[in-house]
């Protein structure tokens, strides 16, 4: 086999390790949210509660005949992440076999990571400081359509940002000084971080009368969350990718 | 994953285009998966708002707009 390089692993094998890198990331990442998140939104559902008792015609969301109770939503939280992570695993792994074309020679285990430190700072920490995450009781159910929109738009402008950084750094040259090269990475994705800010619309729906110490502490666990997720992600994405190249090397050169 | 059915090389070119749409067929699955957690309130999943109200913490920490 001239052509192929025997530790280059089949699609299959590279999107079973995504998968369970995501399984098991967003488990760690419920577990997170189970401790760190959970008090807030039990203390946000209280809120909102209180004020759909208050004015009985803008219940729009309530929890009260509810489908399913709290526990079973607190138990939810893990499905929630557990699913999320093993589909957010299994794309990663997708870039990982579609841009290992472009590499040459074997991968020293850097691409994994790269690829989920690019999905933590354009999918969810750009996104994030424009559209932060909000707790129970906290915006209009009459907007939820604009800002679905504008959110899944945020994250494809911030993995636009990120590419538009790589770009940046590739353009300036190899043998340009490495603060030049990393000047222009930053160039770039604060360009179009920067103006996708401004261009997108704001949303301020917070209620006058909720807590702002609550509103920070939610927030707070939710990025946690996610960055428990991307980070458990990447890192066990590339121990399995590690341990996978290692026995196929091993099984390829059995001598050495 | 780890039996012999494996030796598509990457760099062939068949193998190329095979793999592409593989991977085409994986994005959109995953892609629905994701949605599925993240967006559906009954259309796709069928459930009604079972799931929808089963995953409504997570969406929450996810940090997905929600309601």
């Amino acid at each position: 086999m001239p052509l192929n390089t025997t530790t280059t692993p089949p699609f299959v094998a590279v999107l079973v390790r995504g998968l369970l890198a995501g399984l098991l990331a967003g488990l760690l990442a419920g577990a997170f949210a189970y401790v760190a998140g959970e008090p807030h939104v039990e203390a946000a559902i209280a809120i909102e509660e209180a004020a759909t008792h208050a004015e009985p015609a803008a219940g729009a969301h309530d929890h009260e005949d509810a489908l399913v109770s709290r526990t079973g939503q607190r138990g939810g939280l893990f499905l929630a992440t557990g699913l999320f992570g093993a589909a957010m695993g299994g794309l990663l792994a997708t870039a990982y076999v579609l841009l290992s074309r472009r590499r040459r020679g074997d991968d020293d285990g850097r691409s994994g990571l790269l690829l989920a430190g690019t999905a933590l700072l354009g999918a969810v920490i750009v996104p994030f400081l424009k559209y932060p995450a909000n707790p129970p009781a906290v915006g209009d159910p009459a907007t939820i359509n604009q800002r679905t929109v504008t959110y899944l738009l945020m994250v494809v402008l911030g993995l636009v940002a990120v590419w538009a950084g790589s770009l940046g750094y590739r353009s300036v040259g190899a043998q340009a000084p490495t603060w030049l090269r990393a000047a222009a990475a930053v160039g770039g994705f604060l360009l179009v971080t920067g103006v996708s800010y401004v261009v997108m619309p704001s949303f301020q729906e917070v209620p006058a009368d909720f807590p702002a110490t609550l509103l920070w502490s939610f927030r707070l666990a939710s990025l946690g969350t996610q960055v428990v997720l991307w980070t458990g992600i990447g890192l066990l994405f590339a121990a399995l990718m590690h341990r996978e190249q290692r026995r196929r090397a091993g099984t390829a050169l059995p001598s050495t | 994953m780890s039996s012999s059915a494996s030796s598509q090389p990457v760099v062939h070119p068949a193998g190329s285009a095979r793999l592409l749409w593989t991977a085409l067929a994986t994005v959109a699955v995953l892609t629905l998966l994701a949605y599925l957690v993240a967006f559906d309130q009954g259309a796709v999943s069928r459930s009604g708002m079972y799931l929808h109200e089963l995953m409504h913490d997570g969406r929450h920490l996810l940090g997905v707009p929600c309601h």
